[in-house]
């Protein structure tokens, strides 16, 4: 069986610099993987190499088997990979509710339809309560999201990314800001969300690492130094002294 | 059940309110009988479907266009071409639907151009649509066939082939056509903002990023987006060319994009219906000012400055600013401040009107000493003491103004503080 999602030899420079410098790695269906790795270290840079929002230098990326390195990120997205972004990524201007409805357009095929009516789509309308619902801002439903709290808005942006139904989802730093209470709920709510999908997460908290992940990639001046599960992790060595021993 | 009720409730709503803009359009003339309001009136038409389908650009997608005339002159040019041809007995199609033919001319060439135009976004496609603009302007000269030259094209509205038998001679049987299509089109463009290309315009518009996450081409959402407004406008120009019985080459120009703009922009743009304002505002502007003083295009000049700087979203944003105190009832704590405002804001426009009128009369007139008409008064331009009198109520209404500023600030402190207070929804 094809991995969900497979790098190989991933290099990305900007202008000289080299930002990720030779990455591999392999997620299989239904896991959940968590990136780790100090400031700077090029994480979210692979996030957007993935996502198409920029082209590997060198290598080649791969969803179910099918390459995706040097497509369009909506032709990415249209293939089952969504990402949310580490800095709040929202349309500001719409509500809640349309924020989440924009983001399930698609998915419902509605492409650019000129011809139907959004507010009379009864599915499209349910699907966007739904999600609502699970995500808990119903009493939110009309607010713009450029008036949400910092948490509310986090939400939304996990939300936005999940609904369209991908099935390979991409979280970059989802609970970065948040208070601790805060951040246990939104760890439910994501592990709930994407149950049955595969996960990708960059995160900077090591118990909510530990806790979620089924294997963790130690991402270092970009490249991995260690790929394995969360206890592995937890005992190597070469981690402890260019990641944990710091961070700790 | 709440649900649908809610839901029907909208839609009553909705269409109580469309069909309270047919009834006035409809009952207008009745009211403004003179032949002169009835043209102008009927203008106001054309320009309303003209800036709303600027509005498509601007206000619903974030198109910054300084060339949508292309799509409102050749509109005209196509019409006035096919009701020659209908004229000259090698066509035949009704007069009521002549626009459609507009409609069909700016949609092909919105497609062309828009294919071009809409590649890129932000500064890049404004200035693509400023290259368009002129190269489309310049090139009536060139293919004079189509555009007639110098003296453009003129036509015979009156074709014997139509629908509902009015021969659309008179002028106030055109005004009944293009209010008509005025209400179909605004219609029309209404619930384009509610499917779901307007829906991804917007999103477009907010963030071209994210809506690329979501799965959208932001260059085929933009595309489409401007092809569809060009077909409006096209619409708009087909009307203008039926209305007038003449298209020439400025109608396709930069100076009649640049007014769809100005007029857009000045009725709002982040409201459906503030372009239906502007259009009405300017195109009233324009005939009313233009009559009486050569410096019309200045004080129209002065009101986008002044809007762009105080109230850049416009008429329709202003009105909507006070949607929230109208509802919490706090509006009518708003209007001492700004009755205080009203009167040095009269004195400071009369001061701006007077120097203005006397430096056109000094470097304009044959004799800059003959007496003008300003406010019931005759003022004489070369005498010193009239321009002392002008700037000193110039100044005293712009001193004026600020301080009236200052109170109407606080009052609106206080407002907020209530609303807030009262827990009134953000
Ligand atoms: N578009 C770009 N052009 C030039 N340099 C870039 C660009 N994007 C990222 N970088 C650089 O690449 C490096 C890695 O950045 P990246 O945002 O991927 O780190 P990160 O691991 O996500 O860090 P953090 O934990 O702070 O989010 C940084 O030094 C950054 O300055
Ligand atoms: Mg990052």
């Amino acid at each position: 069986m094809s991995d969900a999602l497979r790098l190989a030899g991933v290099h990305k420079r900007f202008g000289e610099t080299p930002i990720i410098r030779g990455v591999d790695l392999a997620v299989a269906p239904g896991e959940r993987h968590a990136i780790i790795g100090p400031n700077g270290a090029g994480k979210s840079t692979l996030f957007n190499l993935i996502s198409g929002r920029y082209t590997p230098s060198e290598g080649e990326i791969a969803l179910h088997g099918k390459r995706i390195s040097g497509l369009a990120p909506h032709q990415i997205n249209r293939r089952g990979l969504s990402r949310s972004f580490q800095i709040t990524n929202l349309f500001q201007n719409m509500t809640v509710f349309e924020n989440l409805r924009c983001s399930l357009l698609w998915a419902h095929g509605y492409k650019y339809s000129f011809w139907h009516l959004v507010g009379r789509q009864a599915a499209l309308n349910e699907a966007a309560e739904q999600w609502l619902e699970r995500l808990g801002l119903t009493a939110r439903r009309d607010v713009l999201a450029s008036l949400l709290t910092y948490a509310e808005q986090r939400t939304l942006e996990i939300g936005t990314t999940i609904a369209g139904g991908a099935d390979v989802i991409l979280l970059d730093e989802p609970t970065a800001g948040m208070g601790l209470a805060e951040r246990d709920h939104t760890m439910a709510m994501i592990s709930e969300v994407t149950r049955d999908k595969t996960l990708l997460m960059v995160e900077h908290d090591m118990g909510v690492v530990f806790e979620l992940a089924d294997r963790i990639s130690v991402l270092v001046y970009g490249q991995i130094i260690a790929s394995d599960t969360p206890e592995a992790i937890r005992a190597n060595a070469a981690v402890q002294e260019a990641y944990l021993g710091e961070a700790h | 059940m709440s649900q649908s009720q809610t839901a029907r409730g909208a839609l009553l709503w909705h269409i109580g309110i469309w069909a309270l803009f047919a009834l006035v359009i409809a009952v207008l003339p009745y009211i403004f009988t003179s032949s002169s309001s009835i043209s102008m009136m009927s203008q106001m038409g054309v320009f309303i479907i003209f800036a709303l389908s600027y509005n498509m650009l601007l206000g619903e997608a974030g198109m910054l266009s300084f060339g949508h005339a292309v799509y409102f002159g050749l509109g005209g040019f196509f019409t006035l071409h096919a009701i020659r041809a209908v004229n000259d007995g090698v066509w035949s199609f009704p007069l009521e639907l002549m626009p459609l033919v507009g409609g069909a001319g700016g949609l092909a060439f919105g497609i062309i151009f828009g294919s071009i135009s809409t590649r890129r976004a932000g500064v890049t496609f404004a200035m693509i649509t400023l290259g368009i603009g002129s190269m489309v302007e310049s090139s009536a000269n060139m293919f004079t066939d189509f555009f007639g030259g110098e003296s453009g094209i003129s036509g015979n509205r009156v074709t014997d082939v139509t629908l509902f038998g009015f021969s659309y001679g008179p002028s106030v049987e055109v005004y009944y056509l293009i209010g008509a299509w005025t209400v179909i089109a605004a219609v029309a463009m209404y619930l384009l903002t509610k499917t779901p290309l307007g829906r991804i315009s917007n999103a477009v518009r907010d963030n071209p990023e994210r809506a690329q996450f979501v799965g959208y081409n932001t260059t085929i959402a933009r595309f489409i987006q401007f092809s569809l407004s060009g077909f409006f406008a096209g619409i708009a120009g087909g009307l203008f060319a039926i209305m007038f019985e003449i298209m020439t080459a400025p109608n396709v120009g930069l100076v009649q994009s640049g007014a769809v703009l100005l007029m857009t922009f000045i009725g709002g743009v982040g409201v459906f219906f503030g372009p239906i304002i502007g259009a009405v505002l300017v195109t009233y502007m324009h005939t009313a000012l233009s009559g009486f003083s050569e410096g019309w295009i200045l004080y129209f000049g002065l009101l986008f400055v002044f809007m762009v700087m105080y109230a850049p979203g416009g008429i329709a944003g202003v009105l909507c600013v006070h949607a929230a105190p109208w509802r919490a009832g706090h509006l009518w704590r708003l209007l001492p401040g700004y009755l205080l405002a009203l009167v040095p804001a009269l004195l400071a426009i009369a001061g701006l009107v007077a120097v203005v009128e006397m430096g056109y009369q000094l470097s304009l007139a044959y004799d800059p000493s003959s007496p003008i008409d300003l406010f019931y008064m005759e003022v004489n331009a070369t005498s010193l003491l009239s321009w002392l009198v002008a700037l000193l109520v110039l100044a005293v209404g712009i001193a004026g103004v600020l301080g009236a500023a200052r109170v109407v600030r606080a009052r609106w402190a206080e407002v907020n503080r209530s609303m807030q207070a009262s827990g009134a929804k953000t």
